[in-house]
């Protein structure tokens, strides 16, 4: 069992630190287990959101070095034994108390999408479906909702686009919706004026940080700005559209 | 006044040297890529000769570099330019004067540079390496061109598309949306690149392999893997459709094509760089034989 550094930040959104901890670390800990024992040994009062410890449940979202992470599905081994570890509150959202950030943002952004609009006809019958036409919103579903990829995006994070993006999180779950063969509702210009397609400039941080390892660029941003492309901006569908109809 | 002294506070904690990992290694090497690829494709489109080979043989086939690929005029005068049969439109034209070099790969580079320019790949590494906002994933965007180290940790610079006023690819970058436009001309370019590859099979009409023939051929695969798995035919081919299985030739047609493109739209970065390097070392090759530096070694003999 090893004494090894730790640094955690300590404040609100105002106010804050990095204060010092030592914590033993023993094989097989991942950062929310030292958080845990830090707080258990050393510091009561550290407030720290977590709940399944499995990374499934998206909720203990930090920065570990400056990285946004799980704390739960970051391992202790994964760093020098040397190296002081510096753990922050997500930097994109407020601070409520020490590590945990006010994340309610997102949940705005969620209530700006038209929901599941399956049409009256396929409510009443068995709509049937094959697995390949779900596949792509399957994919999507495995969102935990951690907010890792909305806290890494440079638009929110350093770009004060907060009024003008909904997030990437919110264009895979636009996606999900547009790509679902039985949903029936037409979200195209939303996702460019009210979510803001357009800002998104394909850094691709938001799918190197998605602890479910879901596609979002590749997957769900970039098909969404392609169907902008066939509404809004391609000459060609446009007179296509005019001539032989909306399909 | 408070608030904002007491929120540069916190930013002053969550700033870069928080980070431990060398995030500049990889937008550096990317930087050096791209720059080495534009000094290299410059100086060799400039030059206007010695881009084809065919040992003075004036029959069918020999080797033709990329860049120069499909030669719209000749100017004839030349060294190490194709015979006059290949030029599309004859002979250099006055008009065209000003042209650097006399060089006919001014007239069609703008073609592959606009696909790769708007391809959502490279967007990612450009932004990255050349805006550097950010330069890396959770690094605090670097604005503007320094004069002095203090300059980024004091976060004084502030350039065009940063902080407020950054409009992503809805503002200037609106032209981004040009990509599947920019495909189109990209496509015939591998269908043209294969020709030439068929060329490089022959030499005054006879059949043969060459270093250079492997050389050539390997360009268009390299280039179709990378041009193939373009978002935008992935998105036209069967990612704009909602449900496969509501058609046969939907479920057929559209689905399985959509899954090919799929696969190599995974590697996008892969044959981003393979094949951009390849085209660069294919005009590098043609351009050693047709100046007699190399010895192509061939079933010719010549």
């Amino acid at each position: 069992m090893k004494e090894r550094d730790f640094k955690i930040y300590r404040g609100d959104n105002e106010r804050g630190e990095l204060v010092n901890y030592k914590c033993k670390v023993t094989e097989g800990m991942v950062v929310l287990d030292v958080i845990h024992r830090i707080q258990a040994d050393k510091a009561n009062d550290l407030a720290c959101r977590w709940n399944c410890k499995a990374g499934k449940c998206g909720s203990c979202s930090i920065e570990i070095n400056g990285k946004p992470r799980l704390a739960c599905m970051t391992r202790m081994n994964e760093f020098n034994e040397e190296e002081k570890i510096v753990i922050t509150p997500l930097k994109s959202f407020p601070v409520l108390k020490d590590i945990v950030s006010d994340v309610s943002w997102n949940y705005e952004q969620n209530k700006k999408i038209i929901p599941f609009s399956p049409s009256k006809k396929d409510k009443e019958k068995d709509f049937v479906m094959m697995q390949k036409d779900v596949d792509r919103v399957q994919h999507f579903r495995k969102c935990i909702e951690c907010y890792l990829c909305q806290n890494m995006c440079h638009v929110l994070r350093d770009n004060e686009g907060k009024e003008k993006f909904s997030g990437p999180r919110y264009m895979t779950r636009l996606a999900s919706l547009e790509m679902h063969p039985m949903d029936k509702a037409d979200r195209i210009a939303d996702i460019k004026d009210v979510h803001g397609s357009g800002m998104c400039n394909i850094t691709r941080c938001c799918t190197e940080v998605c602890p479910e390892e879901i596609q979002i660029t590749d997957d769900a941003i970039i098909p969404l700005k392609e169907r902008v492309i066939d509404r809004f901006y391609d000459p060609i569908m446009i007179f296509f559209r005019k001539i032989f109809g909306k399909n | 006044m408070l608030l904002y002294s007491k929120l540069k506070e916190k930013e002053k904690i969550l700033n870069n040297d928080l980070i431990t990992e060398n995030w500049w290694v990889s937008p550096l090497l990317v930087l050096l890529g791209l720059l080495s690829f534009v000094a290299y494709s410059t100086w060799a489109a400039w030059q206007g000769e010695h881009f084809w080979w065919s040992a003075g043989n004036e029959g069918f086939g020999g080797y033709l570099s990329p860049f120069y690929s499909p030669t719209v005029y000749i100017d004839p005068s030349k060294s190490g330019v194709p015979p006059m049969n290949h030029a599309l439109l004859g002979t250099w034209p006055e008009w065209l004067w000003w042209l650097p070099g006399q060089s006919p790969a001014w007239l069609i580079l703008i073609f592959p540079l606009s696909f790769r320019f708007t391809c959502y790949y490279y967007r990612k590494a450009y932004y990255r390496a050349f805006s550097l906002n950010p330069p890396a994933c959770a690094v605090t965007p670097i604005k503007g061109i320094p004069s002095k180290v203090s300059d980024i940790t004091n976060n004084k610079i502030k350039i065009f598309n940063s902080g407020k006023r950054y409009d992503g690819e809805a503002g200037l970058l609106i032209l981004q949306n040009i990509h599947r436009y920019a495909m189109y001309f990209a496509v015939i370019f591998i269908f043209i690149l294969s020709y030439d590859a068929f060329l490089a099979f022959f030499n005054n009409g006879k059949f043969g392999i060459g270093v250079g023939t492997v050389i050539l051929t390997i360009n268009p695969i390299l280039l179709g893997c990378y041009t193939f798995g373009c978002h935008s035919i992935r998105h036209l081919i069967g990612g704009n459709l909602d449900c496969y299985s509501c058609s046969l030739y939907k479920d057929k047609v559209n689905h399985n094509s959509w899954k090919i493109v799929t696969f190599l739209n995974r590697r996008h970065q892969l044959f981003a760089w393979l094949s951009l390097i390849w085209v660069g070392l294919s005009d590098v090759y043609v351009r050693l034989v047709s100046m007699g530096i190399v010895n192509d070694i061939n079933t010719w003999g010549i």
